[in-house]
């Protein structure tokens, strides 16, 4: 049996078109995405350049962009896309059901 | 008294790196201004108009400027017609570097990108290099042994400050780290933060930036006048005056060793020219407690936050006589700040932060 669980992290309602929220597990922090597209997301909550929470960073588009120093990740991939961000964001697959967000961690 | 007397080492290097990180002042949280994520999400919006809008008038004046100059070229003319050049050149070029590389002017990333090196180019700035330096400087503002980008330490060296009118002081310094980084290295401090991934992109850049110095350098052989450096390169000096006016608005004769930009940046209000020169820059503290509001939205995120705010200086000039007082209190005081009152709305300083330093506080 594998390790990875599926968490329920939010309603889908409790987040806007090209919007992020923070959803907190045990001493984890996530970034719950939904991009323009309605489709839902979610990574690691800090940026990886320095441990800033990503929630409270601009969604545009399919990309997020770091509050502090103005990082960008593509959503979908984590993939960096522009300085000071040097390392990929991890992603975690997310189902939705029932008009709940789940990633599985 | 403050906490922090006597003279200190500015120095990345140094100990006092060290020390700030054993206070929990690296890359800490910092206070910031409760703003509902709904109008924050208004003010973050990215629009390309406003930047386009105004390069266009920024190089269309340049271009203006620039051909008066030719024409009064050889006659007493061409000294104010250069000066107002060169303004023109070296104002713009800071502001667009620095909000360029905060890839917040346009929305376009590859607008941003383009106007950040031509704008790097002009102010003599190693791209690569600064944007990791004012990267540090938003992450560690104003903490010592840590913020590349401490104009003058305490007690102030006022040379610096002088030279700085002509860029005599920086200018040079980043002429050799051009040479430096074009052989492929960097010095002590840059080393601190520039991660390695980023170093071949610096000496590319350098490389570039080296090789149309010697065409500039050709060129005036070539016509046997300074001419063409007058508009490249030589504006970066004999422009700088109001870069260097605005640059010590920003932190000076404020708190060192703080988590609230409250305490150690200055808002002042100025007038249309000087914000469209400067890029709104002026909303200092709102910038630098929300770098990522775009240029065009400080005025109104500055709306937003006045309340939870000091006082903005009223003009360029009183905040530059506040600041000179204050450097020249430091001369004997090196310990000596000045805090500025909160309006009763406003949240204390450094409120929920956690790792606050223990300040006393001393009156101006």
């Amino acid at each position: 049996m594998s390790a990875e669980t599926w968490i329920e992290a939010c309603g889908t309602d409790d987040i806007e078109e090209e919007d992020v929220i923070r959803f907190d597990h045990g001493d984890r922090t996530f970034a719950i995405y939904r991009t323009d597209k309605g489709d839902f997301y979610a990574s690691d909550g800090y940026c990886t350049h320095e441990k800033f929470h990503l929630s409270n960073g601009l969604v545009m588009g399919s990309v997020i962009e770091c509050p502090k120093h103005n990082g960008r990740f593509d959503i979908p991939t984590g993939a960096a896309k522009r300085a000071p961000v040097c390392v990929d964001l991890a992603t975690y697959p997310v189902k939705v059901e029932n008009g709940k967000v789940f990633i599985r961690i | 008294m403050a906490a922090n007397a006597g003279k200190r080492n500015y120095s990345l290097t140094g100990p006092e790196g060290k020390r700030a990180e054993a206070r929990g002042l690296v890359a800490a949280e910092w206070y910031q201004t409760p703003i509902p994520r709904p109008r924050m999400k208004e003010l973050m919006k990215r629009r390309d108009g406003p930047a386009i809008r105004d390069t266009i008038i920024w190089l269309g004046g340049l271009a203006v400027l620039g051909y008066l100059g030719f024409l009064a070229w050889g006659t007493w003319w061409a000294v104010p017609v250069f000066l107002a050049y060169g303004i023109l050149y070296a104002t713009p070029a800071d502001s667009r570097w620095h909000e360029c590389g905060h890839g917040t002017a346009f929305k376009t990333p590859w607008m941003n990108e383009v106007v950040y090196q031509i704008a790097s180019f002009m102010m003599l700035r190693s791209g690569t290099p600064w944007r990791w330096s004012h990267a540090r400087h938003h992450t560690d503002t104003f903490i010592v042994g840590r913020d590349p980008e401490i104009l003058t330490e305490r007690p102030p060296v006022w040379k610096v400050l002088f030279l700085e009118v002509l860029h005599l002081y920086g200018g040079p310094k980043e002429l050799k780290r051009f040479v430096l980084h074009a052989f492929g290295r960097l010095d002590r401090e840059e080393k601190e933060y520039i991660p390695a991934s980023e170093r071949r992109k610096t000496f590319l850049e350098a490389r570039i930036y080296v090789l149309i110095l010697l065409g500039l350098v050709a060129a005036c052989i070539l016509t046997k006048s300074v001419l063409p450096a007058m508009y490249v390169f030589l504006p970066s000096f004999y422009g700088s005056v109001i870069v260097i006016l605005y640059a010590v608005t920003q932190h000076l004769g404020l708190y060192e060793d703080v988590l609230d930009h409250r305490l150690n940046t200055r808002t002042m209000y100025l007038n249309p020219v000087l914000r469209f020169l400067y890029w709104n820059m002026n909303y200092h503290i709102e910038h630098h407690m929300f770098p990522m509001v775009p240029y065009h939205q400080l005025p109104k995120l500055h709306e937003e936050m006045k309340h939870d705010c000091p006082k903005p200086a009223s003009g360029l000039l009183p905040a530059l006589r506040e600041v000179v007082g204050a450097l020249r209190k430091q001369r004997r005081d090196p310990a000596y700040v000045i805090v500025k009152p909160l309006p009763d709305t406003a949240n204390p300083y450094m409120h929920g932060v956690p790792n606050a330093p223990n300040l006393q506080w001393q009156s101006s």
